[in-house]
């Protein structure tokens, strides 16, 4: 199966079964995305797990992404889904405004996304609803911020001589 | 006796702080163990305690930066985290890379992967008390090593390779130590099998020893040679080829039961068609023009010295490359190469940036490492040391 005929099944599959909280799919470098509501997001991975031809069993990995400048929609989440006998990669994205992180957890279908979750809670702050032991992973528990949003720069911001001009992104 | 239950004293269980500087865990981990005498009730890790940020700092850095922070996840096989992140920047940027060096790249990855699982398996053989088997093997790891020196320089964090193909062409020397190598490198290895794969003491000490089934394993998203040995024949050079992977022709080893010995004959084996795959590789570079050992793509790749002092067009692709300045492409990649742990995924965001948007690394480690507490509960104390060496469970890796 091709990635452009899987693209249309996933794509009819979701539709049907979850009407406009399917929002929209395309190739991303050959890898089919899918974007859907985020509070429906726990149910459409289960969906894609439990159905027989589709079988997404393996999940690959997730990651949250920040795009402060995107009003709104702040906050995204990406899970990548895998079914191994066919070789079938996918990605699932969610976005959401930074006044309303709470995410369905994922831990009920693959006890392998408690660590991932917990890492992006740690980075982001995602609270992820219904994870057994939501905590800090990587960084120390007294931490008061999380330091992947793009608001905390890594470098010293008293330091004139690294402007951002020359030397940032 | 009455048994209503009151005159049952409440068993008391002991907590036990093993590390995070314990001798026996070969890095920095802690786990708290609830303990009923010896075995395990309840385990509890705790990770993070080399956590350097490098997700954070790759969206600082430009892309020929990274590959040094690469290096310092599973330090035990740098050069394939190298070589995977040259081919996902290389896959952003869309150059095709010559045969040539996509055989070398494989040479490079499948002695980097010799010596990764080198270390696991003769550590398995330290933890059960067999020490000779490491200092027997561990000449080999140096000969890997000095292979590393003479390509690049560096043996553990190597640097290894730029992003468009490798920084210079294999002297005549590698050639040489190569070949040296796979000449001495089979009997060593055979050597080490002699004596461990049917010692009884350490068949006794392995055999059901801190085991996983198929399904437990991949709904914990395990990868690698722990998941194969679990029975599950997921290979990413083999599901999703890259540097010509496809071409070669090797097995990939399975296990039946997950368990320690099961690990250590998965690593075992894959030793073996490692070195076959470095074979084919020499066979299939003599077919190749020699001398080319990068891709024309004077956009990414740095152009001689000699020729920056004398030329003008090397100097300012010298400037935009080292200044950034080169136009990288808007894009969302996600690329996976097979470390020595497994499934090793760079999930990449340009924005058209001098540096990464976002960069997620998928590191095995990190997700394996969480079954751990699973696998070590009802064991005894010396079986979860066992069981957390053989699923080769390195800091850098699992914290980045």
């Amino acid at each position: 199966m091709d990635n452009n005929s899987l693209l249309t099944i996933i794509q009819d599959k979701l539709t049907s079964q979850f009407g406009s909280d399917f929002l929209s799919a395309e190739l991303v470098a050959e890898y089919p995305t899918f974007i859907v509501k985020k509070d429906s997001i726990a149910n459409v991975i289960k969906f894609l797990y439990d159905d027989k031809e589709l079988a997404f069993q393996y999940l690959t990995t997730l990651a949250a992404i920040h795009y402060p400048d995107n009003q709104g929609q702040e906050f995204a989440v990406m899970y990548q889904l895998h079914n191994l006998p066919k070789n079938l990669r996918i990605r699932v994205k969610i976005f959401f405004s930074v006044n309303d992180l709470a995410v369905p957890s994922i831990t009920s279908i693959f006890s392998g996304a408690n660590w991932m979750e917990r890492q992006e809670y740690d980075f982001f702050g995602i609270q992820f609803i219904g994870h057994p032991n939501l905590k800090r992973i990587l960084n120390m528990d007294d931490m008061d911020y999380h330091p992947m949003r793009k608001e905390y720069a890594l470098e010293d911001g008293t330091r004139k001589d690294k402007d951002d001009k020359m030397f940032g992104r | 006796m009455s048994n209503n239950g009151t005159d049952i004293i409440e068993k008391e269980y002991n907590t036990l702080n093993l590390g995070p500087t314990h001798p026996a865990t070969h890095g920095i981990f802690q786990n708290v163990l609830k303990m009923d005498g010896e075995i395990i009730i309840e385990a509890e890790s705790t990770v993070g305690y080399i956590h350097r940020a490098f997700e954070k700092i790759a969206e600082r850095r430009p892309y020929y930066q990274i590959t040094t922070l690469t290096d310092r996840m599973n330090y035990c096989s740098s050069p394939i985290n190298n070589m995977g992140w040259h081919m996902t920047v290389e896959k952003l940027i869309g150059v095709e890379i010559p045969k040539r060096v996509q055989y070398m790249r494989v040479i490079i990855m499948e002695l980097a992967r010799i010596s990764d699982h080198v270390i696991c398996n003769s550590v398995i053989g330290v933890d059960t008390g067999a020490m000779t088997g490491f200092l027997y093997i561990f000449q080999m790891r140096e000969r890997i090593y000095e292979i590393y020196e003479e390509l690049c320089g560096a043996r553990l964090t190597t640097n290894m390779g730029r992003i468009g193909g490798l920084e210079r062409d294999f002297s005549p020397k590698v050639w040489d130590l190569l070949d040296k190598f796979l000449k001495d490198f089979p009997p060593a290895l055979k050597e080490f099998e002699n004596l461990l794969m049917r010692n009884r003491i350490f068949m006794d000490r392995t055999i059901g020893c801190g085991p996983i089934t198929a399904e437990r394993a991949l709904n914990y998203s395990f990868s690698g040679p722990n998941l194969r040995a679990a029975g599950v024949d997921y290979d990413v050079r083999v599901m999703n080829p890259y540097s010509s992977y496809e071409e070669f022709d090797f097995m990939i080893p399975l296990g039946t039961s997950g368990d320690t010995y099961d690990r250590f004959m998965v690593r075992q084996q894959e030793m073996w068609e490692s070195v076959k795959i470095i074979k084919q590789a020499i066979e299939k570079i003599k077919k190749e023009p020699a001398g080319i050992f990068h891709a024309d793509v004077p956009d990414f790749y740095l152009p001689p010295k000699e020729e920056v002092y004398n030329n003008m067009e090397a100097l300012i692709y010298h400037f935009k490359i080292v200044m950034g300045e080169t136009e990288i492409p808007k894009g969302e990649i996600y690329h996976a190469v097979e470390g020595g742990n497994g499934e090793l995924g760079f999930y990449l965001i340009s924005d058209g940036g001098r540096t990464p948007y976002r960069l997620h690394f998928r590191r095995p480690c990190f997700i394996y490492y969480q079954a751990f507490t699973e696998m070590a509960k009802g064991a005894m104390l010396s079986d979860a040391i066992l069981t957390m060496s053989s699923m080769n469970v390195i800091a850098g890796e699992l914290d980045a």
